[in-house]
């Protein structure tokens, strides 16, 4: 059984602080849904407060379409999965997983049988019986998913569960965190500030930033069609060109940057005389010259060799370089470094937002 | 005569456990990580060490304790008589305990007052841990710095008061034309003056207040190094408060409240003042007994016996209930 959650303009404040400023979405049952963003965005405080542990200052959270004031954590059908993963140190596997049972006092033969079909499902078949510091980083990661789901909620919150495992680990757990999403079928709302975990994962990913939701879309249209500058700087690598609008016609405009004139896609509807920022990923940009109004040059000051792809760094406007990736096998000569090299880029790549508050590097 | 040889015996046996001990690294010397005793501090330093260590366990601990050990088997002589013919090893002392001086029956006067503080001290540290436990979980979870500042300065400030006249205030506070017995009849509540101190309320109160920090620094220790998210996944898995400090925050402080409450019951029981001072007439403290026979009846014998008697009883007590909440010796130290 999953349930959709609904935050119906919600706004928590700490004080003077406003720590979530009247956000409002709706998240579908069974969605596994991101949301994005970096520490201090907010993001931790929206699962707190859909879990209980926070009231909104304003606002409501309806989960499966139920008023949620006024009913603390323990009443909620939500789970909840700590940064720290908080199990229970002096308890065993199979006494975490069933621990919710225990509460609602459910009897030991049932407890153990479910405990048995948890194990079964993250895989770790026939250990409950063991002590929490016997288990790995990832065990762990799986017991206390199991303990989550154990109370059967209708909706699964993780808080970066995934923040603390290496790499290698990171991406398994993804994958498996994606198959048990599905097996299970319940709402999961997954906190991030990894862009990687929540573009492959989600199914909706939310983009936060100080408090404010930037952009609720899916994953392929935050990185293509980046609502903001904050988006468009925070996920993904992007190079920014600041400028004033000069002319916009139709869908696309031209500003008037240190690099010239320089086109791009106009989704926002600027006009002339706006401050705006072109957006150009380092893929889209090639080594060779095109077209006069998407064509720049400036100094290489470094470039990066990565096996599958080369980073070539040129001289910006301002302390962020410029990045050009280039693919291995697309011919182009990489430049000398200290050489001057010319950039082009496809106009229908270039994306011209109004000027706005970026990601911190 | 005998008992002089076991106290003179036993200083070599202390040297040689040392010894052997010396021996048990030196046993050790072929395992190529391992650096001998001597070879850690050099000869000269390692054997002042010892020597230092072992003077001061002698003199300062081991001898004293043995002296009142053997002086505990001895039979009550005026001072002309010792190490006279009459100067025997004896339990004597020790069934006195037991046995009433006429001989026939129990010796109920001791064994009562002995029972009674065994008891009460019980009683104080539940009271205690009662009073402590709420106090430490908010003061380590709960509160925010500046009210557990507060809290503490509040705790400790009174301490600095001496211990005589903090009882003694209590008694004024607690006795028939005191503050509060004034104070119930002044509203109404009783017609006649409550007999707190003849009921031992006196006595509860200023042994529980005594130790009040004894007790809450363990527990304030071991509540505040346990992960917030815990009691916050019990309470997200569906725990009601109750439960999760059933399942969680006691489990988890196991130690601390062994530490605790062991330390209470053991200064409860050994306490001398404030069961003088606050107990009722009829109350009858076991340390009062003993404190009577060495310092009244000049029978260090006896009092010698008594004092281990009390010891024992509270080192077994205690070692019953670590053993009952399955904490080991070594936890409780931590």
């Amino acid at each position: 059984m999953s349930a959709g959650v609904e935050l119906d303009h919600i706004t928590v404040r700490f004080g003077d602080f406003t720590a979530v400023d009247n956000a409002a979405l709706d998240i579908k049952g069974g969605e596994f849904f991101s949301f994005l963003g970096p520490s201090g965005c907010g993001k931790t405080t929206i699962l707190r407060t859909v879990s209980g542990f926070l009231e909104p200052s304003e606002g409501t959270v309806r989960i499966g379409g139920k008023d949620m004031r006024g009913i603390g954590p323990n009443r909620r059908p939500t789970a909840l999965i700590f940064q720290n993963l908080a199990l229970f140190p002096l308890m065993s596997v199979a006494e975490n997983i069933t621990y919710g049972l225990r509460v609602q006092g459910v009897d030991k033969a049932t407890r153990m049988r479910k405990a048995d079909e948890l194990l079964q499902l993250i895989a770790l078949p026939g250990q409950g019986g063991k002590q929490m510091s016997e288990l790995s980083g990832g065990q762990k990661q799986r017991v206390a998913i199991a303990r989550a789901l154990c109370v059967q909620p209708q909706v699964l919150l993780l808080d970066e569960p995934l923040s603390a495992l290496d790499l290698k680990l990171r991406q398994h757990m993804r994958n498996e965190l994606r198959t048990i999403q599905r097996m299970v079928g319940i709402t999961f709302i997954y906190i991030t500030h990894d862009q990687g975990e929540a573009l492959t994962m989600s199914d909706r990913i939310a983009v936060m930033s100080d408090g404010v939701i930037q952009q609720v879309a899916d994953g392929k249209t935050i990185y293509d069609e980046p609502a903001t500058a904050f988006v468009a700087s925070f996920v993904g690598e992007n190079n920014p060109f600041a400028g004033t609008v000069k002319e916009a016609n139709g869908s696309f405009a031209l500003l008037d940057t240190r690099f010239g004139k320089l086109r791009g896609r106009n989704p926002r509807g600027l006009k002339a005389g706006d401050k705006a920022i072109l957006f150009v990923r380092p893929e889209s940009a090639q080594l060779t010259p095109g077209a006069a109004d998407t064509t720049f040059t400036s100094k290489v000051k470094s470039v990066a060799f990565e096996g599958n792809m080369t980073h070539v760094f040129l001289e910006g406007a301002g302390k962020k370089d410029i990045t050009v990736t280039v693919g291995r096998h697309n011919g182009a000569a990489i430049p000398e470094q200290g050489s001057v090299a010319t950039v082009s880029y496809d106009a229908e790549l270039g994306l011209a937002l109004p000027e706005g508050k970026m990601a911190r590097e | 005569m005998s008992s002089r040889l076991v106290v003179i015996a036993i200083p070599f046996v202390v040297i040689a456990i040392f010894w052997l001990m010396a021996r048990y690294e030196a046993s050790r010397r072929h395992d190529p990580t391992h650096k001998g005793y001597f070879e850690r501090n050099g000869m000269v330093l390692g054997i002042a060490f010892i020597a230092l260590v072992a003077l001061w366990a002698l003199f300062l601990v081991v001898l004293p304790y043995l002296y009142m050990v053997v002086e505990s088997f001895h039979p009550t002589l005026r001072p002309v008589e010792r190490g006279g013919p009459k100067d025997v090893l004896t339990i004597a002392q020790y069934q006195s305990f037991f046995m009433a001086p006429t001989g026939d029956g129990w010796n109920t006067t001791h064994m009562g007052a002995f029972l009674f503080s065994i008891i009460a001290s019980i009683a104080v540290t539940a009271l205690n841990f009662a009073i402590c436990y709420p106090l430490a979980f908010y003061m380590a979870q709960s509160g925010t710095p500046q009210k557990v500042r507060l809290i503490l300065l509040a705790l400790i400030v009174p301490y600095w008061v001496n211990e005589i006249l903090r009882a003694f205030s209590l008694r004024l506070l607690l006795a028939s034309k005191g503050l509060i017995n004034q104070l119930l009849m002044g509203s109404g509540l009783t017609d006649a003056p409550v007999d707190f101190l003849g009921i031992n309320v006196g006595l509860y109160v200023g042994l529980s207040y005594a130790y009040l920090l004894v007790m809450i620094f363990p527990l304030y220790n071991a509540i505040e190094s346990l992960d917030k998210n815990q009691i916050e996944a019990a309470r997200d898995l569906g725990a009601p408060w109750w439960r999760i400090h059933k399942d969680i925050v006691i489990p988890y402080a196991k130690p601390g409240i062994a530490s605790g409450c062991t330390m209470v019951f053991m200064l409860a029981a050994g306490s001398l003042a404030a069961p003088q001072f606050l107990g009722g007439p009829r109350t009858l403290w076991f340390t009062s007994v003993i404190y009577n026979f060495f310092f009244q009846a000049f029978n260090w014998a006896r009092g010698a016996a008594y004092a281990f008697l009390l010891l024992a009883a509270c080192i077994l007590f205690v070692m019953l209930m670590l053993r009952l909440f399955k904490v080991s010796l070594g936890e409780t130290i931590k």
